[in-house]
Formats: structure tokens, C-alpha cells, sequence
């Protein structure tokens, strides 16, 4: 376990976090502020991916690709606020989960249909697919640091917008008190579409910036969601900043818990004991953190209502 | 109204006709949703094509067959199991492409007396102690791909090698296959998530130890990530990858020339020359636009097999078909498949590598034989 090792590990943990964290800005607002449990949020994620890959492989420009996703992971949030999620904000939980459960049977059935259930073709630009020596003799692929790059970006510029600007003083007022926000004037309704379709927007970058790196495939999304959804109740529903610290925190503990754990079982116990204990005990790591803020914060570190 | 009534009028013809041949019923199940939606997909136009190719009877008997989604769930592929044998009523149970899946349907299928057929998966608890004579696989036992794997890489002198493959009972039987016949260093078995999507970290890992080779096992589209990021990650550099199920005609449409050169083993491949596959691979390619993979040509062989099996013995009895494949000598994409005492086929075992065809496709290609008629090693503990 060298220091190069750490540090490389420490990178990886971190464009996972920044991942993470893209997905869950956007399902913390819409759980904070409109109070609607979406799960199809992975759906958003999806959508981005293909997007980009399609128009990608269309126009052989890796560029153009991320350019056009944008507008339309914004477009799909939006009309899908208008067509269904609205209809949703008096409902009670447990059929928004079957709403937005279907809503994720819906978008792979379509996806399928559309593309076909094989992987899409999507590779890296050439410019982005080299190698930065972070330490001397440790490589790192040069798209992973990009990844972490506009993840961080992307944070701060939803943090200026959200704690400098206008509409950001609205979305602020609107997650600690909606009813209020409501009856001073502000137009909720345009709000929360806004807000929904910017949250979807970020899904997409992220599954955009995945695209290249993972099977572009129907449901692939779904693995992020649970994720996502641990990182808002670590963070405290609602909160932006609750969300990108717990990112951070998520997307470390189980890099370094996937990789150093095993190891550090090895000298504990035999290899063998390690090898099958280790991954399992790794995977667990993430919830169990879950459960200690629970039992310390139970409304997460950063809550936003208070 | 009056289209509804001919509708209905139709329907009652069907059913009223006398049945003049009998049927066979087969419950095909397979993951036909989610990520591995695609090998599902694959399964089903193979076992359609061999319907197609059998004009819709095996054995002379119309054929009924029923595809199920698994999820890729145990507990939903047991239910399906329980449905297919005790309310569908089914002759066969076949299909199921993994090994979790496969051992929670063995028992309910096996005991009900009726053939449980694997298409893919091949777990060593079911071929062994735990083996079920009315279980027959039309695949392979999960060790013996790997073991071929292993024998290659051991003769080709190759001094350390990292192993890594999904935590699940088939990712530990592909390890165990490939340490009976490797014998050089093993220098670290990384266990990861079954259905993770990224290995970076496992890859900045594997960098630190610098193994002379590295032997992979992910399945589907853990193929497809853990390929692109090894190539992104530069790990050709570092050490020389080998796999088992991982580049395959599922994941090749989505890896594309990244993957040219690498090597694996398996009992199939699309370039095998025998009339079966031959013609299975044209009329596959033909009618739906891209190569099969192995999973493909095994849901066609098991279709092959429950034709052979009502073909020679004239019945769709569970005993009379349970002697006919038992004693082997199958007509199958792989030429005629030989079967061990505990219903696992006895067969060769290739070196792949992937190469383009002529028409600039990616695709795989036999380069050396490395067993001949392999059997599995759990054989001798298994009594029916």
C-alpha cells in the first residue's frame, strides 16, 4: 500500500463521488423542495448516455454529442414534470414510488425499442483518452480527471446559483417552506418544472460523461439511484451542499473500501476467509455509514429544513 | 363487432380441431430485461431459429414454446419455475444463463420429474454431490472453460497472473477451474460486485502489483466496462489480459476493435466448420443482423438436444428422453456432444482470439485446440 497507490485510489473515489454527486443534486431537490420520492431519476441518467452516444456515433464528434444531450435531458425533464410529476405533488409516497417505478419500466421498454437491448459503441475522444502522470510512475487516464473537473464545476456552479442568485434565493425558500414561498408570490408551479428539468439536466451529465466508460445499456442507471439515494440521506434531503459533501464521502468510503479492505483482511485472517469476506463486508461499508449518521443526524448532516 | 365475432369463431375452430399431433411444451427461461437483457434477447432468436430451421416440431411433435423472464432474480426464477411446472405444465424446463439462478430452479424442476437443460449456466454444486439425473446441461461445467484457460497459460510459461470475477458461485468456480491446471504464481483473486460497472479502482490496484497476466471473468456487460477501462486505463502496458466469457458476441458489437488481439478460451466459437454451425451462423447472422454469441449457439443446441431426445425415442416421456441424452452423441453446433456420467458434456475446449472477418467485423477465430474431449472433475462424486 503505497502513497502512489492511496493517492491514485483517492482520485478514483473521487470522480465516483462527483458522479454521484451529479445525480443526486438534482433527487435531493426534487425529494426536498416538491416532496415527490422519484425513482426513476437513473432514467435521466440513461437518457444522457444515449444522447450523447447517438449523436456522437451520427456525427463522429464526441463534442457535439455532449453539446445536443444537454438540451435534451433538460427537454425530457421538463415535459415529464408537465406530462406526469405534477400530477404527483399531492399524492401520497407510496404512489409516487409506483409512478416513478413504472416510469423506469417505461424508459428502459422504450430505450430497448428505440436502440435495441445491445450496449451502444461509445468510446473516448482521442484528445481526452491519454495518460497524466499525477506521481512520477502513476498514470492516470486523462477522461477521469476531465470527469472529476466539470463534476466539480458543475458544483460550483450549482452552488453560485443556488446561494447567489435570484432563483436560487426561491429554491432555497421553496425547500425550507414551500406553502410560504407559495404565498409570497412566487409561482411554485414554473419553479418546480425549472427545477426538476435543471435536476434531470445534471442526471444527464453524468450518464453523458459515463457513456464512454461503462456499457451505454438499458437500466443503466439503476445502480446510481440506490446510491444517489443514500448520499441525500447522509447529506439531509434537500441540501445541495448536504448532497456534495456526502458524495464525496459515498463515492471514497467504498473505493477505498472495495480495494484496502480485502487487503487489510488478508493479514488479519487467511486469504481465503479474506478473498470471500472482503468484497462483502466492502459493499456493506457504504450503509453501514448510512446507518451511523442516521443514529447521530438523523436528518442527515446538512438538513435543509430546520 | 362483426371482426371480433370472426375472431371469436376462429378460436373455437382452433380449439375445437382434433389434435392430431401432440405437443411438447418447453418453458424457456431466460433474462430477457435489465442489463443482461441483450444475452436473453440472443437465447430467444436462437431457439427460434431452431424452430424455424425444425419447421416448428421436434421429434416430429408441434412444439409450444414458452419464454420467461428471470430478472435475473433467484427468487423470481424460482416462482417462474414453480408456474411452469405445476400451472403451465411444461415437458422441459430449459434455458437460464446464470448459476445463482440455475441453483435456486434445480430442485423444484428436478424433482417434479421433468428435464431441467441448462443453455448456459454450469455451477459445480449441481455437478457434483448435489447432480440430479433429470438435469442435463448443454453448456459446460463452470470450471472447465477456465481450466483451459489456465493449461494455455501455464504452457505458455507465464510466471504471475492476478484473477478477478464477480462474487457469486460461478465466479468462484471459473478461479477454481483456472488454479487446477495454472501453477505459477497467483498473485492476488479479487472477488468484485456481481453487476458493477466500474473497475478503475480494482484497475489502479492491479497496476501496484504488476502481474505478468491477468485472467478476467465478467459476463454480459461487465464485459464491456472492464474491457474499455482496462484499454483506457492503459493496463496493456502493464500486463497482458486474458479472459473467459467476457469478449464475446455480446460484448464485441459495444467494444469493437479495442478488443482485437485478445485471448480467451471457450468450447464455441462462430468459425467452428461443421454443417450445423455453419448454417446456424448464416442464418443467424442473416436474420438478425450480427454474430451470434456462445450463449446464441447453446440455446440452439438445446433445442437441437430435445429434438434428438423425442426424435429417438418417440415420446416426450421424461425417462425415454432422459436415456436418449445420457447416452450422448448429440447433433449440436459443436459437432456431436459427448455426455459424462453426470449429465455434463464431455467436448473440446479452443483458444479465441479476437480478430475482424473479411468484412471488417469483430469478431472471434480458433487458433489452437487446448483440450480435446474434456470432462469436468466433479463427475466421479456424482451418483444418481
Amino acid at each position: 500500500m503505497t502513497l502512489t497507490l492511496i493517492l491514485e485510489q483517492t482520485f478514483n473515489g473521487l470522480q465516483a463521488g462527483v458522479t454521484l454527486f451529479l445525480v443526486a443534486a438534482g433527487l435531493t431537490l426534487i425529494l426536498g423542495i416538491m416532496d415527490v420520492v422519484f425513482l426513476a431519476h437513473g432514467a435521466q441518467v440513461m437518457i444522457g448516455a444515449y444522447a450523447a452516444a447517438a449523436v456522437a456515433a451520427a456525427t463522429g464528434n464526441f463534442y457535439i454529442g455532449l453539446f445536443l444531450a444537454i438540451p435534451v435531458t433538460f427537454a425530457s425533464g421538463y415535459v415529464l414534470e408537465f406530462l406526469l410529476i405534477r400530477h404527483l405533488y399531492r399524492r401520497d409516497h407510496m404512489e409516487q414510488v409506483l409512478a416513478t417505478f413504472g416510469l423506469i419500466l417505461f424508459f428502459n421498454e422504450l430505450i430497448r425499442i428505440g436502440f435495441g437491448p445491445a450496449a451502444l459503441y461509445s468510446d473516448l475522444p482521442r484528445s481526452l483518452s491519454g495518460f497524466v502522470e499525477i506521481l512520477p510512475g502513476a498514470p492516470y487516464p486523462i477522461y477521469r480527471l476531465w470527469v472529476i473537473l466539470v463534476g466539480l464545476a458543475c458544483a460550483i456552479g450549482i452552488h453560485i446559483f443556488v446561494s447567489r442568485t435570484r432563483i436560487g434565493a426561491m429554491v432555497r425558500a421553496g425547500a425550507n417552506n414551500p406553502e410560504m414561498t407559495a404565498a409570497l408570490g412566487i409561482n411554485i408551479k414554473i419553479l418546480f418544472r425549472f427545477i426538476f428539468a435543471v435536476g434531470a439536466c445534471f442526471a444527464g451529465v453524468a450518464g453523458m460523461m459515463l457513456g464512454p466508460i461503462t456499457a451505454v445499456q438499458p437500466g443503466m442507471g439503476e445502480p446510481l439511484l440506490i446510491l444517489s439515494l443514500v448520499v441525500i440521506i447522509i447529506g439531509g434531503v434537500g441540501s445541495v451542499r448536504g448532497a456534495f459533501i456526502a458524495a464525496i464521502i459515498v463515492g471514497l468510503i467504498d473505493t477505498l473500501g472495495r480495494v484496502f479492505l480485502p487487503a487489510m483482511l488478508r493479514s488479519v485472517v487467511d486469504q481465503a476467509t479474506a478473498d470471500g469476506a472482503g468484497p462483502a463486508v466492502a459493499s456493506m461499508l457504504v450503509y453501514i455509514t448510512m446507518a451511523v449518521v442516521l443514529i447521530f443526524r438523523p436528518t442527515g448532516l446538512f438538513p435543509a429544513k430546520g | 363487432m362483426k371482426k371480433a365475432f370472426t375472431i371469436a369463431a376462429l378460436a373455437a375452430a382452433i380449439t375445437l380441431a382434433p389434435a392430431h399431433a401432440e405437443t411438447v411444451k418447453i418453458g424457456y427461461m431466460t433474462t430477457l430485461s435489465g442489463g443482461a437483457g441483450i444475452i436473453g434477447k440472443q437465447m430467444q432468436n436462437a431457439v427460434e431459429l431452431a424452430l424455424e430451421h425444425k419447421g416448428g416440431k421436434l421429434g416430429g411433435m408441434d412444439a409450444d414454446v414458452v419464454f420467461v423472464d428471470d430478472q435475473r432474480k433467484p427468487d423470481v426464477a424460482k416462482q417462474l419455475a414453480n408456474r411452469l411446472v405445476k400451472s403451465d405444465r411444461v415437458d422441459v424446463v430449459a434455458g437460464i444463463i446464470w448459476s445463482n439462478l440455475l441453483e435456486a430452479v434445480h430442485k423444484p424442476v428436478t424433482r417434479s420429474d421433468i428435464l431441467l437443460i441448462s443453455s448456459n449456466a454450469g455451477p459445480s454444486t449441481v455437478a457434483g454431490e448435489g447432480c440430479h439425473k433429470n438435469f442435463f446441461s448443454m453448456s459446460w461445467q463452470n470450471d472447465q472453460t477456465p481450466e483451459a484457460m489456465g493449461k494455455h497459460m501455464q504452457d505458455a510459461g507465464i510466471k504471475s497472473v492476478y484473477l478477478m470475477a464477480p462474487n457469486y458461485q460461478a465466479g468462484k468456480d471459473m478461479l477454481s477451474g483456472f488454479k487446477r491446471y495454472y501453477k505459477g504464481n497467483v498473485k492476488a483473486e479479487v472477488y468484485t460486485k456481481l453487476g458493477q460497472s466500474d473497475f478503475q479502482p480494482e484497475l489502479s490496484a492491479l497496476r501496484a502489483t504488476a502481474p505478468e497476466a491477468t485472467m478476467v471473468f465478467q459476463p454480459g456487460g461487465m464485459g464491456i466496462n472492464f474491457v474499455k477501462q482496462w484499454k483506457q486505463a492503459g493496463m496493456d502496458g502493464v500486463s497482458k489480459l486474458y479472459q473467459v466469457f467476457t469478449v464475446d458476441g455480446v460484448s464485441l458489437p459495444a467494444l469493437k476493435e479495442s478488443a482485437l488481439g485478445i485471448l480467451g478460451t471457450q468450447t464455441w466459437s462462430p468459425d467452428l466448420n461443421n454443417a450445423i454451425n455453419n448454417k446456424f451462423v448464416a442464418d443467424y447472422k442473416a436474420k438478425f443482423g450480427g454474430y451470434p454469441s456462445f450463449y446464441a449457439a447453446q440455446a440452439y443446441d438445446t433445442i437441437l438436444a430435445i429434438d434428438h431426445a423425442i426424435a429417438k425415442s418417440g415420446s416426450k416421456d421424461t425417462d425415454k428422453m432422459r436415456a436418449v441424452l445420457a447416452a450422448g452423441n448429440i447433433p449440436t453446433t459443436r459437432g456431436l456432444l459427448k455426455m459424462n456420467s453426470n449429465h455434463f458434456p464431455i467436448q473440446n475446449i479452443y483458444l479465441r482470439e479476437t480478430v475482424k472477418d473479411a468484412d471488417g467485423i469483430v469478431t472471434t477465430r480458433v487458433t489452437e485446440t487446448v483440450f480435446t474431449d474434456h470432462a469436468d472433475s466433479y463427475a466421479a462424486k456424482c451418483k444418481f
